[in-house]
């Protein structure tokens, strides 16, 4: 097929990342020690998520002008 | 890892111990965001799409890991996520059977064993494998039955969510219903099975990015594994089973001396070979996404690839129900979920652990990892329809001489049929239990004896097409006469056994599932042997080429990296199977 899976799964990711991020520093650290444990996971995991998508990008594009 | 997923999915809702996520404006805007792109992918491959071999095959073109990825995806629909947690809450690490057992060892045969004739016949489904390898009547007996049994499937997983989500979020249920079979059916007309396998793809690092974290706080809440062993420990004693939670095999060597009901031979004889090769290499479901691989060597690739992320699921899927009855264990204020009775809701292990663990935000990637599961769930069953009903009822049977345009047309308004009669299903199964608990059984009946026939069929020259359909008809009645005549131990003669007469006594419902899987496969087996060699062949040595062992050039896997090569790759998985069942004895 002639769609890499990894871009819309990229873009998907590295968008839900970003939102994640954006929220893990507008949000108070209330609902953090609520549920989990005190932990920002919003930030972290947004990282995560944003790593990965930009991850699978990148492998797209190496792939293309290989 | 039945093609069905459980009836007891179904939860009751409401209760003494409720589970209610709080979603905030973040929590909708990711679930919006992954409804976008899911439909987006389908829209951008419909371009794509020229020929029925696109709609159907993916073109036969995608790469091992793509494929690889699909076939757990397809697999891991709303049974995997929820009922593996619920399981790991009721049965412990011994869950972990259903993995390592009940699926890797299957796995590896069907990659370096059968793939070759699947992919290698230029079948284009399963049944048509059938057709092409016995004949008209196995293949139409096995491609109806599949046909009923994946579009009900999906509609039980469409009625699940329906009322997991009406229950956790008070969504009204036919707006649930409308929503996640409309996305579905959109993606699905536009992108075919490539965009099933997309969105599968999408799905498992969903799934596995979102259910992550959770593991990780719920295991530092408990104080790291040695808390969580300490917990289950004390939890397995208070239930009477010392130790069950936290061993795999070491309270299995008899029936009553685990939670499960089943020793290790029924165990590995019924779910280890019966019932996991049946599933894992026959089920078009997850053949499907092999035979959609670009060339051979990715084909026999798919299942051994997807074994490596299959291994380690049960960290992702049966810790959090281990670590929820630990927690409770604890008395850290952590409510195990109940129904309106009092009776612990299994089912509600996972959101609950989410809503406990989860701030919104990762809230919202842990409920569109779960509907993204579930609606996978649902496509895998519609694509596997389309196909079947196209390729192996509509121009197997009504109109031979279709074009190819034609057939493309035929698999879009099939999925749209389809997906309608899921619907049907849905609503049925919210209205009546009963006849959907009836439909699963029979639906086990006619599985459980399937894989002898590819085993005879694929190994044994001599089999024939008239051997095959009254093995599968035999191997059926087996498996209803061993219902009829056994009973879990505590159940009324019905639809749970025992209405011959209730002769045999099994500690559980699972035990007698895997030991009428085994009377099933062995009636079959043994009914094929005997009527192939009372009829004559059906087919000639030419016509058997390339579908039969001892007819088939093997495969020279010279070019290959060593590490690519499928019979290292299979030998490493097992080896890595052997060695976590050795460490969670």
């Amino acid at each position: 097929m002639h769609l890499d899976v990894r871009i819309p799964m990229g873009l998907l990711f590295l968008l839900l990342g970003i939102i994640l991020v954006i929220y893990g520093f507008t949000s108070g650290q209330a609902i953090y020690d609520q549920h989990s444990l005190g932990q920002n996971v919003n930030l972290t995991w947004g990282a995560i998520f944003a790593l990965f998508g930009a991850a699978m990008l990148l492998l797209s594009r190496r792939k293309k002008s290989g | 890892m039945q093609s069905l997923p459980a009836l007891s999915l179904l939860a009751t809702g409401g209760g003494s111990h409720e589970v209610m996520l709080k979603l905030a404006g973040v929590d909708y805007l990711i679930l919006g965001l992954y409804f976008v792109f899911v439909i987006a992918i389908g829209w951008v491959l419909r371009k794509y799409l020229k020929t029925s071999t696109d709609f159907f095959e993916s073109g036969r073109s995608l790469p091992a890991w793509v494929c690889a990825l699909g076939f757990i995806g397809a697999n891991l629909g709303a049974q995997e996520v929820i009922g593996m947690a619920a399981s790991g809450a009721k049965y412990g690490i011994a869950t972990s059977h259903f993995y390592w057992v009940g699926a890797i060892p299957a796995m590896v045969f069907v990659g370096v064993f059968m793939m070759p004739f699947y992919y290698g016949s230029k079948a284009r489904s399963v049944p048509e494998y059938l057709k092409l390898r016995f004949d008209e009547k196995t293949r139409a007996f096995n491609a109806l039955s599949f046909a009923v049994m994946t579009v009900f499937s999906s509609g039980i997983s469409m009625h699940a969510l329906a009322l997991l989500l009406n229950s956790i979020l008070h969504v009204d249920y036919n707006l649930c219903i409308a929503v996640s079979s409309l996305i579905v059916l959109i993606y699905i007309v536009t992108g075919g099975l490539t965009s099933a396998i997309y969105n599968e793809v999408l799905q498992f690092f969903l799934i596995v990015l979102g259910l992550l974290p959770l593991v990780l706080l719920g295991l530092k809440d408990i104080g790291g594994w040695s808390g969580l062993m300490k917990q289950l420990q004390g939890y397995s004693t208070a239930q009477g089973f010392p130790g069950a939670w936290s061993h795999s095999w070491a309270y299995l060597g008899s029936a009553k001396s685990n939670p499960m009901g089943i020793e290790w031979f029924g165990l590995v004889m019924g779910l280890g070979f019966v019932l996991s090769f049946g599933y894992w290499c026959t089920d078009f479901l997850v053949i499907q996404r092999a035979m959609a691989a670009k060339d051979m060597g990715a084909a026999r690739r798919t299942p051994l690839l997807a074994a490596i992320p299959k291994m380690l699921f049960p960290a992702l899927v049966i810790l959090p129900g281990m670590i929820a009855v630990g927690l409770y264990q604890k008395g850290a204020g952590f409510q195990l979920p109940s129904a309106a009775d009092g009776t612990p809701n299994y089912n509600m292990v996972v959101p609950a652990m989410l809503s406990q663990y989860f701030p919104n935000g990762m809230l919202g990637i842990g409920l569109t990892a779960l509907m993204a599961s579930f609606m996978s769930g649902m496509a895998g069953n519609v694509t596997a329809f389309n196909t079947v009903f196209t390729y192996d009822l509509y121009q197997g049977h009504l109109y031979k001489s279709a074009s190819d345009a034609h057939l493309v047309l035929v698999g879009r308004i099939t999925t749209v049929v389809g997906l309608l009669i899921s619907v049907a299903c849905a609503y049925a199964a919210r209205q009546y239990n009963n006849i959907m608990d009836m439909l699963q059984l029979v639906f086990g009946f006619v599985n459980a004896p399937l894989f002898a026939i590819f085993l005879l069929g694929m190994f044994w020259r001599r089999a024939t097409g008239h051997g095959a359909f009254f093995g599968l008809l035999l191997g059926t009645l087996s498996a209803m006469l061993f219902h009829g005549l056994t009973l879990p131990v505590g159940e009324t003669v019905g639809i749970k056994g025992g209405w011959l007469t209730a002769h045999w006594f099994f500690s559980s419902s699972m035990a007698q599932n895997f030991w009428m899987a085994i009377f099933a496969f062995v009636g079959c087996f043994a009914g094929t042997i005997i009527i192939s060699l009372a009829t004559s062949p059906n087919k000639t040595d030419d016509q058997l080429r390339g579908l039969v062992y001892s007819l088939t050039e093997k495969i020279r896997d010279h070019g290959t990296r060593w590490y690519a090569r499928p019979a290292i790759l299979g030998f490493v998985v097992l080896a890595g199977a052997v060695v976590l069942n050795i460490i969670f004895w």
